[in-house]
């Protein structure tokens, strides 16, 4: 199995739009920074204890893709919803969801956001606003238009915030959801993660258009590729996007370049790409080194980012300490959440 | 010879029609393709055009004539040098003639049929429980009711909506939402695109956050498109939530068989809803239970799955008059009490149920006959209570019978009642084929009151 044939537009090495995007805050790149280490971290831990067998069925790790939904949430404001597939861990913790809820439920334990019933791929929360977690590949994507749909309908200025691959983006709902969301003006950012691989395919041997943010154009959606490893121009291109759709414009394209380090899942050898691939993205555009050298440049002391890191371990150790101690759900629970 | 204009057929389950209009005098001339006259069903109204040329010569059936059988002579046209006087001569009507067409509805993907002019309902013996003694009723159809009952709603909770094809402008494919759009407006009652599984997942994104929308697929037929996100999204979310976010919904539409519609268009997928734990799924028969049952469907908040059935919707009943009648889902009713057998069925069965009901009371078989209502939950509690009567069980369905309702009905018996059974329990259910087009085929594909009656004799031994 060849490597990819070319860099081409799906690549994160490119700049899309060239030039760099509108600098942080100092207060900005530090949240930017604590945010994703705190991604980071978490799936690493997530990765340590489905090794020892304390996670089980599918994991699917975040790695590599923490700029995205960081600077994604910085666009954003009370009330936007966000919804998303199976590899969700980022996305709720972005939304601020609690560590111990996310990691007990990895774990199955009745501390977990959905007591322990749903795992990995189907976490909610009505008070952040996090629709799921889900593990059809595409479905999101409809919801995520029923979630901007009852924006409209409600007549209030929030935007749902829909991610998805570069695979799900090859499902035909896709397509029927750009449709009405365009039809009816909804306020919805269709996020396309694109970080290359849809479990083993290249978007090369998937896409017959790799430029995702062309893939509205029949709608008239308007799209934009964005390197998703730069948080600022992530952060740039969200804001541009929701003041698009809060304007009552309808909805908008954000093709993120990304890439994700682990595999699939935790059971994928990942042979499909070299090791010399990986690496290279990781020493040349990591999204949190990007973040760290430009503090440190700024001159934030190597002190104080340790003391961030210390601290994101904090929780992060707390949560896999919890999600190992808290009991299963009693058997009672088998039955309940059916029916209301 | 004198050329006899047949009433026209509109649709594949017209069987008569009212002739409104005359839009040509005795004596005018008629070009091919100038519209006639007008005919209305309870459904539209629609134009008669002319497939020949002449001048008309006698007009058989004056407007303002009701229930006129399809086939029947409406007027005579006179060709070139004939006179009234040949009107004698005009053929008898055969079965091939077809002297006018209609023009067609505009609907592109499945025209409308109209319902079936079987006769309505068998007046029940047994008084509904759910009905207070002395209530007013009026006469409704079946898609009357179910309109009164979404309007009803909608104008009782602000949340509810109505979204599928053709519900909004063209007042329905089976004008089953006709005047929503004009009471609630373009917010609330909306038209989408064909994409049933796109509009079904916006359903259920729009239920997660609260709102309260009432899907409608042209026919449950299309609905296979969108079922990943009913069982998926819809019904699974409560529980993969931990109980946090749930999904009140009603997916609604005609099922099972119409008529002449062949095997996409007539399928019975009452067992496969019924399998999935986190639906629940109604399917009436009644218009008083369509309506009862409906706005039981709107105000759970639960996904419900609603199973109408398209040659039910111009069946009339009583409906209570009754500033909120809701009838609670889940709840099965004893249509007609006896003690020898007790037949089971739901939705379009109990037609065949209560026909056989009456055909085996003239041998001296008295039937119990069952309308389920709500396939999930089961009411098992009045089957088993009336097994533990009778003794004897027939169910009646109009889908297959593998993996079926009617199998888990035997199942429900054979573990709760085995030792009050005298005879197997035995189902009458749809052939286990492909629905056939030709109109013989399709009989035999169907259960029948028949076959009820037939297996109802089996069971007791007659």
């Amino acid at each position: 199995m060849a490597a990819p044939k070319k860099a081409a537009a799906s690549t994160p090495q490119d700049k899309p739009d060239g030039g760099s995007p509108p600098e942080f805050t100092r207060e900005q790149e530090l949240k930017a920074f604590r945010d994703m280490l705190l991604i980071r971290r978490f799936e690493e831990k997530a990765g340590q204890l489905y090794g020892m067998g304390a996670i089980g069925g599918f994991c699917h790790l975040y790695i590599g893709q923490e700029a995205v939904v960081v600077g994604m949430q910085m666009a954003l404001k009370q009330g936007d919803q966000v919804i998303t597939g199976y590899r969700d861990h980022g996305h709720m913790l972005a939304t601020g969801m609690d560590a111990n809820g996310v990691m007990a439920e990895l774990t199955g334990r009745r501390g977990g956001y959905s007591k322990g019933k749903g795992g990995s791929m189907h976490m909610f929360s009505k008070e952040k606003h996090f629709y799921g977690g889900h593990g059809i590949v595409g479905a999101q994507v409809s919801l995520g238009t029923g979630l901007a749909f009852a924006n409209h309908y409600r007549g209030n200025d929030n935007v749902s915030v829909t991610y998805f691959g570069d695979g799900a983006a090859n499902q035909g709902q896709v397509y029927e959801s750009f449709n009405m969301a365009e039809l009816w003006k909804l306020p919805v950012i269709f996020v396309i993660e694109n970080n290359r691989y849809a479990m083993g395919t290249s978007v090369s041997r998937a896409s017959a258009q790799q430029d995702f943010s062309k893939r509205g154009a029949s709608f008239n959606i308007p799209g934009q590729q964005v390197d998703g490893m730069d948080v600022r121009a992530v952060k740039a291109a969200g804001d541009e996007a929701a003041a698009w759709c809060r304007a009552g414009k309808g909805p908008f394209i954000l093709e993120m370049q990304t890439y994700r380090y682990r595999g699939h899942s935790m059971s994928d050898p990942a042979k499909y790409r070299t090791r010399e691939e990986v690496e290279k993205v990781r020493h040349d555009q990591d999204p949190i080194e990007q973040v760290r050298n430009r503090l440190l440049a700024a001159k934030v002391s190597e002190q104080d980012l340790k003391a961030i890191d210390a601290e994101v371990r904090d929780i992060v150790n707390a949560s896999a300490d919890f999600a190992q101690h808290d009991p299963e759900p009693d058997a009672a629970e088998l039955w309940t959440d059916i029916y209301r | 010879m004198p050329i006899q204009v047949l009433m026209p057929a509109l649709s594949p389950t017209m069987e008569k029609g009212n002739l409104a209009k005359w839009l040509k005098k005795e004596g005018e001339t008629i070009k091919s393709g100038d519209v006639i006259a007008e005919i209305e069903t309870d459904k539209a109204t629609m134009e008669v055009e002319a497939t020949d040329e002449g001048t008309l010569g006698k007009i058989l059936i004056p407007e303002g004539t009701a229930d006129v059988a399809v086939n029947t002579p409406i007027a005579t046209i006179l060709a070139d040098g004939e006179s009234a006087g040949d009107l004698a001569k005009a053929p008898a009507p055969a079965q091939q003639q077809k002297a006018a067409e209609s023009a067609p509805p505009a609907a592109a993907k499945a025209e409308a049929p109209q319902p079936k002019a079987a006769p309505a309902p068998q007046a029940v013996p047994e008084p509904d429980p759910e009905v207070p003694e002395g209530t007013e009723m009026v006469t409704q159809t079946i898609r009357e009711a179910l309109r009164d009952a979404m309007a009803e709603e909608m104008r009782r909770d602000p949340d509810v909506f109505v979204m599928g094809e053709e519900v909004a402008e063209y007042q329905g494919a089976y004008k089953v939402t006709q005047g929503l759009l004009q009471e609630f407006g373009a917010r609330r009652v909306i038209d989408t695109p064909i994409t049933e599984h796109g509009f079904a997942g916006v359903g259920v994104g729009a239920a997660m956050t609260g709102l309260k929308p009432i899907v409608e697929f042209m026919t449950f037929n299309f609905a296979m498109q969108a079922i990943d996100q009913i069982i998926n999204s819809a019904a699974k979310t409560l529980y993969m939530s931990g109980g946090q976010m749930g999904c009140s919904i009603v997916f609604r539409g005609p099922n099972g068989a119409a008529a002449r519609v062949a095997a996409q268009h007539s399928q019975d997928y009452s067992a496969w809803y019924s399998n999935v734990p986190g639906l629940k799924v109604v399917a009436p028969f009644s218009a008083a239970d369509y309506k009862g049952l409906l706005k039981a469907a709107i105000r759970d908040p639960n996904p419900v799955i609603f199973l109408e059935n398209e040659v039910l919707y111009g069946h009339t009943g009583q409906v209570p008059k009754l500033d909120d009648f809701v009838i609670p889902i889940g709840k099965a009713r004893i249509v007609r009490s006896g003690s020898h057998v007790s037949i089971i069925s739901w939705s379009n069965g109990m037609t065949y149920a209560l026909k056989a009901a009456d055909e085996l009371a003239k041998e001296g078989i008295e039937a119990e006959v069952i309308d389920l209502r709500t396939l999930r939950p089961m009411d098992t509690e009045t089957i088993i209570n009336s097994v533990k009567k009778t003794g004897r069980a027939v169910t009646v369905e109009e889908g297959w019978a593998q993996s079926g309702v009617g199998a888990e009905i035997a199942a429900r018996i054979m573990e709760n009642a085995f030792d009050y059974l005298d005879a197997p329990v035995t189902r009458v259910s749809g052939k286990d084929v492909p629905m056939p087009y030709a109109a013989n085929l399709e009989k035999l594909a169907l259960p029948s009151a028949a076959e009820v009656v037939e297996a109802a004799k089996a069971v007791c031994y007659r």
